[in-house]
């Protein structure tokens, strides 16, 4: 009888496993689709995508719209490609992750760890920042660039994204200091350490998951921005200014070879970020739990 | 002067006085224990010494030296705190030596202070592992060694032990004993557990909400406890409270009684001051082990009363049993010797040590003292 049980159990059990892979499965390729569609038809001469099927593999393989998007393709007026652009994104988005990374870990460790009178009323308002959308401040925002000399640059574009970021960055890092032990501060106090010896032998290095999460979604959102980088970037703009440049461009024929190329370089940087700090950022969590 | 002194300290947080006037002079080489129940103040005091919390009116100074206003770091002080606190990302050796570093001790010396301690306590196996990949009690071993390497004058504890399982509670208990006995350095040492106040400390001071209720030795605290609280709060079981009449016959005081039938008995007290509580009300305190089967008393106890009275409840515990009946209306446990032959609801002649007990005033709660 108990037996009987037990082989129902496990039939029922390979049963349903069997359902939720098929059902991962499909949702997989789903995903997948577009990215399909995007490589197959980037490694495809022009004439094959305007003469027939979008989902077929290419007949001649080439990487000629590679290249094409990467160093000779009409950007607005000039052929430039999305090289020089690409490099300008690049400027701009290491300093500004560097930056609101570490201004959000120290203002989470002053707000969790050296409390002071209206602190929380000074973390509601950083907080309440992540709340206001962007069209809002660029009008603000351009006048406070033009005054300070930053106006049509990269410095000028790290600022907006980092005084943009610092809400979101203050808000991982005081929610994940907090679970913190205080006592942790106050040995360390006792034992002679300062306020930043403190934060960078104690804290920091306990740091890692948190910095992780902080990291990708600053970089995601920097990278992706358009707004700030077409209201802001002069002539200086980043990678999706230029690509919208390049899809948009009313001259000629439309290479969707191309754009489609352009499109994936555009999306390569925040993907890799993905798949590299994602395996940290498991790795982080793991270590976190077992350490207890 | 002593070599620690808490003079008037209270500590306010906003409007809310949490200790009020709080004077202790602690000599050098002694184990202060601070006792009483969560949240009376005894961390807040802790930290105070420690230069965590601010003082909000008084003085605290150590070794000669008034510490208001210098940092944790100067006070020449070692905290060891409930949680361990040890550092996750450094190793046993770093978290022990880190103190050391930040007050610029060169490295062979550090090195020299971590292999001593290391060795008195046992942890030198240990010394390159993270804190994550230890035990509690291994935790409880590191964090006593990082206070050590440091040579402080004064030892601060809080609540070190409250974190481990029963066994290695009592085990650790014997050690930081032993490990005091062996350094003779001045410790002050906080605990909600009276067991602990008894067994570690040369003095305790009973606190609840934010005062002191009593300052002594563990045999003054036990025996002549200040008042109620710290007569209930300290000993387990606790002692019993039962309401007596003081009746003065030819000279003679005696405590009145009910027993379990309404029945008045007498019991010759031992305290002749008490005559002037003729025909009032008291508060009889008898430590449980003070009520016994008349086999188990104490032989050299001059004053042993007999008492008859209707057992509710026996608990054998192994080494005694314990027995409940009702006095004075209340629930009052007696301790037997584990063969005594008592039963639930039979009679029992109960032996009654009186030059133990003592007297309570019922309006003020605090103990008659005897001339
Ligand atoms: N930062 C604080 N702000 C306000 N009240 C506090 C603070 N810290 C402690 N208290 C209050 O002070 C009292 C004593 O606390 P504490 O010293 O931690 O008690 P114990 O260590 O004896 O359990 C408690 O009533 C607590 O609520
Ligand atoms: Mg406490």
């Amino acid at each position: 009888m108990s037996v009987a049980t037990q082989d129902t159990a496990i039939s029922t059990g390979k049963i349903t496993r069997a359902l939720i892979y098929l059902v991962l499965l499909l949702f997989a390729l789903f995903y997948l689709l577009p990215l399909f569609v995007m490589v197959a038809n980037s490694l495809k001469p022009l004439d094959e995508i305007t003469g027939g099927n979008m989902l077929a593999l290419p007949q001649t393989w080439t990487i000629e719209p590679w290249l094409a998007a990467w160093s000779t393709a009409q950007i607005g007026v000039e052929p430039t490609g999305l090289r020089p652009y690409f490099i300008n994104s690049i400027l701009m988005v290491v300093p500004a992750v560097a930056i609101s990374t570490i201004l959000g870990a120290i203002n989470g460790y002053i707000l969790t760890k050296w409390r002071f009178k209206g602190d929380n009323i000074l973390f509601g308002l950083m907080l309440f920042s992540c709340f206001i959308p962007f069209q809002i401040v660029l009008i603000p925002m351009a006048t406070v660039l033009g005054k300070i000399g930053l106006a049509g640059s990269i410095p000028g574009l790290i600022l907006v994204h980092v005084v943009y970021g610092v809400g979101f960055t203050t808000l991982y890092y005081r929610n994940y200091y907090a679970a913190v032990p205080s006592e942790l501060v106050r040995a360390a106090m006792i034992d002679g350490a300062g306020f930043f010896r403190i934060f960078w032998r104690i804290l920091l290095p306990l740091s890692g998951p948190i910095t992780v999460v902080s990291v990708i979604w600053q970089f995601t959102n920097v990278w992706n921005d358009f707004l700030f980088g077409a209201s802001f970037g002069g002539t200086s703009q980043p990678m999706t200014v230029a690509l919208n440049n390049l899809v948009q461009s009313s001259t000629g024929v439309k290479e969707y070879n191309v754009h489609f190329a352009g499109a994936i370089l555009a999306a390569l940087p925040t993907l890799i970020v993905y798949i590299v700090a994602g395996r940290y950022f498991v790795r982080g969590l793991m270590a976190g739990s077992v350490k207890g | 002067m002593g070599f620690l002194d808490i003079t008037n300290v209270t500590k306010s947080y906003g409007n809310v006085e949490v200790l009020h006037k709080v004077d202790v002079e602690v000599q050098e080489g002694e184990f202060l224990v601070l006792v009483g129940p969560s949240g009376c103040g005894k961390s807040t005091l802790l930290n105070m010494i420690a230069g965590l919390e601010d003082i909000t009116s008084g003085d605290i100074s150590i070794n000669g030296r008034v510490v208001s206003g210098v940092h944790p770091s100067k006070r020449n002080i070692a905290m060891v705190f409930q949680s361990y606190a040890l550092y996750p990302n450094m190793t046993v050796g770093q978290n022990m030596t880190f103190g050391l570093e930040m007050h610029g001790v060169p490295k062979p010396e550090r090195e020299k202070a971590l292999a001593d301690v290391s060795k008195l306590l046992q942890i030198e196996q240990l010394l390159d592992r993270k804190p994550g990949q230890l035990s509690g009690g291994q935790r409880q071993r590191v964090a006593m060694g990082r206070a050590l390497v440091r040579d402080p004058d004064v030892f601060l504890f809080d609540e070190p032990l409250s974190n481990l399982d029963a066994k290695l509670r009592v085990d650790m208990r014997t050690e930081i004993k032993k490990l005091h006995e062996q350094l003779k350095t001045t410790v002050v040492y906080v605990t909600h557990d009276q067991i602990e106040a008894l067994t570690l400390s040369t003095r305790i001071a009973v606190m609840n909400g934010g005062y002191i209720q009593q300052l002594g030795t563990p045999r003054e605290i036990y025996d002549t406890p200040a008042n109620i609280f710290v007569a209930t709060f300290m000993g387990s079981p606790a002692m019993n409270i039962v309401p007596a009449k003081i009746k003065v016959d030819n000279g003679v005081v005696f405590a009145e009684l009910t027993d379990a039938e309404g029945q008045p008995k007498l019991l010759r007290t031992v305290q002749s001051n008490l005559a002037a509580w003729d025909g009032r009300e008291i508060l009889l305190g008898i430590r449980p082990e003070a009520i016994t089967d008349p086999d188990g008393a104490d032989r050299k106890s001059t004053h042993l009363e007999r008492l008859d009275n209707r057992i509710t409840v026996t608990e054998p515990a192994g080494s005694d049993t314990f027995v409940t009946m009702t006095l004075g209306g209340r629930d009052v446990i007696g301790r037997m010797r584990a063969d005594a032959d008592a039963a639930a609801g039979q009679m029992f002649e109960f032996a009654i040590n009186m030059e133990k007990a003592v007297a309570f005033d019922p309006q003020t709660e605090d103990r008659i003292r005897p001339d």
